[in-house]
C-alpha cells in the first residue's frame, strides 16, 4: 500500500507525539474540532488519543454525512420504494439510518422495496439504463465531496435522455454546520465547549479549497488546519494547531497540500453550480433546520428531481427525548455523557444520529475506545 | 422390422425414451425435484456419477457407514448462499465441501463423510450446475471426504438463487482431544494460519465488477491436513476456529465471550495480502471483519507457541502463518489491538454488516 503505510508509520507517530508533548504547555488544556467523521474514525481506529497528552482534548464534530441525515429524509426514500415502487439505490451506509415506524432503508428492503447499494453514481444511472420500465431513484447525500458525482450523475442522465432517472438530493454544506457549531440558538441552550481550533475536512476541501475556512479564523478567531485522513496527518494537524494557539494566531493552514489547494476544484465548483442551487432550509440531524445549509436541484434539471417528479412532502420526526446528539455533535458533551450511550442506544440499535453510521462519534466510541470506560 | 432391430429394439427405446440429459443446454426445470423420472436421471447422471462412492452407490435414503470406534462423533452442518456462484479461486461446490470438512476439523475430529442437500432454481443451468457437481466432487476427492448421501429439491423461478447448497458433516475425535472455544486461557498465544480477508474480497470485488489492478482470489481449502501437521507438533493446542463469515474480529470476540477472557493484538502482525489490504481501504472495509474460507485461528500454550508456528508454516495452507496477540484476563471479555500506530483500540464484534462508507 505504496503512499498509505507512510502515513501510519508508528515511530514516526511516537516522535511526532513526543512533539505535541513537548509543544504542548502544560499549563494550558487545548480543545480541538474534528469537523469530519473520516477524522473522527482514524483517531478512534488508530488510538491516536492514546497518544496525546492529557491536556489535548479532541471534540468529534458533526461532520459525518450519514449521522446527520434527518429521519423525515430517510422516511421520504423509504416512501419512494415501497409506495411509489421505484428502483431505490444509495450509498452503502445509508442503509441502516434508523427512520420512522422501526424502519430502515435496509428493513424495507426486506418488506418488498426494490432498495439496491451503489458504488458511485454512474452505477446508479446504469441501473436506469438496465431497468427502462422502471423509475430509478438515487437518494443523494453527503458534504461537498459526494456533490460533483451526483452532479455529473444528473448531467449524463440528461446527455442520455433518461425519462426514468431522478435524485432525491439531501448534500449538506459543511461551513454552514461550522457556523451553527459556533453561533445557533442551541450554544445558548446547552452552552458550547471553549473550542481553540478546528482539524478541516480534507475530501471537501479538495472541492472547495481551504479558502471558506478564513471567515471562521478571521471572524472567530479559531485556527483551522486542513488535514488528511491518516492517522499521521492528523496529529501533525494537532501539532500545528498547537503551535497556531501557543503564538496567538489563528489562521488557515493546510497540512493536506498534497491534495488541497486554496482555490479547491474549479471544473468540480463549476459544474456544482451549474446543477444545483442553495436550499434555504434544510433540516439536519441533530443540529435542527439550518438557513442555506443544503442544496438542491435547479430548475432547468426539474425532471430529474424526485421531489418535483414524485409526490413527496416533508415530514420532520424529533429524534428520541433522551438522545443527546445535539450537545454531543457539538462538542458539549461527550458519548459516554448520554444516557442512552452503550445501553438503549447501541450500533445494533442505533437511536440517535451519532451512533448510526461507523464514523458518527457514538459509533467511534462504542466501537472502538469504550474499553476506557470500564 | 428385421430380427436385428427386434433384438436392439429394448435398447434403442429406452435410449430413446430417457434422453441422457442436457448437461450443454439443458436447465433445471421443477421435474427435476418431483421425485419422479426426471430428478432420478438427475441424481443418476450428476450427482451420482461425480460424486461416486460406495455409500452413494447403495441409492437409498440414507448412507449406511460403518460405526467408527472408540471416540466421539462430530457432526457439523453449513448452507451455502454466495453469490456470485463461481468467483477466482473456487465456486459454491468446492466451498460447500471445504466449509463443512473445516467445521468438522475445527473440533479436533477427522472429518470422515459428508452429506449435501441442493435447492435448485427452476431454470439454472445444467451446464453451470455439472460444474458446481464437478467441483464439490475434485474437492471431496482430494480432501478424501466422500459425499455419501444427499437431497435434491427444485423451487420455482424467482423463489432460490440458482443454486442453495447445504452440507453436513461427520468426523472422529480420538478419546482424550478436547478442543472447544471454551479453552482459552490467559496467558495462551493466538496464531492464524496465513492473510485474512481473501476470501470475502475476492467474492466483492467479483459480485460488484470492482476489477482491481491485481485480482484477489478465494483462499478456499479443507484444513484438515494443515490441522493433522499442527496436532503432530506436539503443541498443546486448546481451540481451533475458522474465521468464516464476519471475519477474524468476530470469530475472535466470540472465543473471548465463550472462554470468558480478554485479547489483545498486535496489528502488525496480522497478515494481511496487500492487495485486499487495498481493497479493503478503498472500500472503507476492515479486513478484520472480511470473510476466510481457507484459514483457522489456533490459540495454545504459551510455551508451544514457537513450535506451533513452524509446524504450521511448513505446511503449504500454513505458509504465512503467524503469532497474532495473546489472550489474558478481562472480564469484559473486550479483544484489544495495539495498531501499528502505536495506540489502543477494541475490535469489536461486528454490527450487522459491514458496510463500504460514503466518502
Amino acid at each position: 500500500m505504496k503512499y498509505i503505510d507512510e502515513f501510519r508509520d508508528g515511530e514516526v507517530a511516537s516522535g511526532l507525539a513526543a512533539a505535541i508533548r513537548r509543544e504542548a504547555r502544560p499549563e494550558r488544556r487545548y480543545h480541538f474540532m474534528e469537523f469530519c467523521g473520516g477524522h473522527t474514525h482514524a483517531i478512534s481506529r488508530y488510538g491516536v488519543s492514546d497518544l496525546l497528552p492529557d491536556n489535548v482534548r479532541m471534540i468529534h464534530g458533526p461532520g459525518c454525512p450519514v449521522c446527520v441525515l434527518p429521519i423525515g429524509r430517510v422516511d421520504q426514500a423509504i416512501r419512494l420504494a415501497l409506495e411509489e415502487g421505484v428502483l431505490l439505490c444509495t450509498y452503502g451506509d445509508c442503509l441502516r439510518v434508523p427512520a420512522s415506524d422501526g424502519l430502515s432503508l435496509m428493513k424495507a428492503k426486506a418488506k418488498g422495496g426494490d432498495i439496491r447499494m451503489v458504488y458511485s453514481t454512474a452505477d446508479a444511472v446504469a441501473l436506469a439504463e438496465k431497468n427502462p420500465d422502471k423509475q430509478v431513484v438515487f437518494f443523494a447525500i453527503g458534504f461537498e465531496t459526494t456533490t460533483p458525482p451526483t452532479a455529473v450523475a444528473i448531467k449524463q442522465a440528461a446527455a442520455l435522455g433518461l425519462k426514468n432517472f431522478s435524485v432525491l438530493c439531501c448534500h449538506v454544506l459543511t461551513p454552514s454546520a461550522i457556523s451553527s457549531i459556533l453561533e445557533s440558538p442551541e450554544v445558548r441552550q446547552w452552552g458550547t465547549v471553549p473550542l481553540d481550533g478546528f482539524v478541516g475536512p480534507a475530501h471537501v476541501s479538495t472541492i472547495i479549497g481551504s479558502r471558506p475556512y478564513e471567515f471562521f479564523a478571521e471572524e472567530y478567531r479559531k485556527p483551522v488546519v486542513i488535514a488528511g485522513f491518516e492517522p499521521l496527518d492528523v496529529m501533525q494537524a494537532i501539532r500545528m494547531l498547537i503551535r497556531q494557539v501557543n503564538e496567538g494566531r489563528a489562521e488557515v493552514e493546510n497540512e493536506f497540500s498534497r491534495a488541497v489547494d486554496r482555490d479547491g476544484n474549479k471544473k468540480a465548483q463549476n459544474l456544482v453550480a451549474e446543477v444545483f442551487e442553495l436550499r434555504k432550509h434544510f433540516e439536519w440531524r441533530g443540529l435542527n433546520v439550518l438557513p442555506y445549509s443544503a442544496l438542491r436541484i435547479r430548475s432547468q434539471f426539474a425532471e430529474f428531481d424526485a421531489e418535483k417528479r414524485f409526490p413527496l412532502d416533508y415530514r420532520p420526526v424529533p429524534d428520541h427525548q433522551a438522545c443527546e446528539c445535539g450537545a454531543i455533535l457539538r462538542g458539549v458533551k461527550r458519548p459516554q455523557d448520554c444516557k442512552l450511550f452503550g445501553s438503549v442506544c447501541t450500533p445494533e440499535n442505533p437511536i440517535g444520529s451519532c451512533m448510526v453510521s461507523s464514523e458518527g462519534a457514538c459509533a467511534a466510541h462504542y466501537t472502538y475506545g469504550r474499553y476506557k470506560d470500564v | 422390422m428385421s430380427d436385428d432391430a427386434l433384438k436392439t429394439g429394448a435398447t434403442a427405446i429406452r435410449k430413446g425414451y430417457v434422453r441422457p440429459l442436457d448437461i450443454k443446454h439443458g436447465r433445471v426445470d421443477m421435474a427435476h425435484g418431483s421425485g419422479g423420472r426426471a430428478m432420478a436421471q438427475l441424481i443418476e447422471e450428476l450427482f451420482a456419477r461425480y460424486l461416486d462412492n460406495e455409500y452413494l452407490a447403495q441409492g437409498d435414503d440414507g448412507a449406511l457407514l460403518p460405526a467408527p470406534g472408540a471416540g466421539r462423533l462430530v457432526m457439523a452442518t453449513d448452507s451455502h448462499v454466495v453469490s456470485p456462484l463461481f468467483f477466482p479461486g473456487g465456486d459454491i461446490g468446492c466451498l460447500s465441501v471445504h466449509g463443512t470438512i473445516n467445521d468438522v476439523a475445527m473440533m479436533g475430529a477427522t472429518p470422515l463423510w459428508l452429506s449435501a442437500a441442493f435447492i435448485l432454481e427452476e431454470g439454472f443451468k445444467l451446464a453451470d450446475l455439472a460444474r458446481i457437481v464437478r467441483s464439490m466432487a475434485e474437492a471431496a476427492k482430494a480432501a478424501g471426504v466422500p459425499v455419501v448421501t444427499g437431497d435434491t429439491k427444485v423451487v420455482e423461478r424467482g423463489k432460490g438463487d440458482g443454486v442453495f447448497i447445504t452440507t453436513t458433516g461427520v468426523g472422529l475425535v480420538p478419546p482424550g482431544r478436547e478442543l472447544s472455544g471454551r479453552q482459552a486461557r490467559p496467558g495462551d498465544a493466538i496464531l492464524v494460519s496465513g492473510t485474512l480477508g481473501d476470501h470475502g474480497m475476492a467474492i466483492m470485488a467479483e459480485r460488484e465488477s470492482l476489477g482491481f489492478e491485481s485480482p484477489i482470489v478465494s483462499d478456499t481449502a479443507a484444513l484438515h491436513g494443515l490441522i493433522a501437521a499442527m496436532r503432530d507438533s506436539g503443541a498443546d493446542i486448546h481451540v481451533l476456529r475458522d474465521p468464516t463469515r464476519g471475519g477474524l474480529a468476530t470469530t475472535l470476540n466470540e472465543i473471548a465471550k465463550q472462554s470468558g477472557v480478554g485479547m489483545m493484538l498486535q496489528e502488525k502482525a496480522l497478515p494481511i495480502n496487500p492487495a485486499v489490504a487495498a481493497a479493503c481501504e478503498f472500500l472503507g472495509l476492515d479486513p478484520l471483519y472480511v470473510a476466510n474460507e481457507g484459514k483457522l485461528v489456533a490459540i495454545c500454550a504459551e510455551r508451544d507457541a514457537g513450535k506451533l508456528l513452524a509446524a504450521m508454516r511448513a505446511h503449504p495452507l500454513g505458509a504465512a502463518a503467524a503469532i497474532v496477540g495473546r489472550v489474558h484476563e478481562d472480564g469484559h471479555h473486550f479483544v484489544q489491538m495495539t495498531t501499528g500506530f502505536g495506540g489502543k483500540r477494541i475490535v469489536d464484534w461486528l454490527s450487522g454488516e459491514q458496510l463500504p462508507r460514503i466518502c
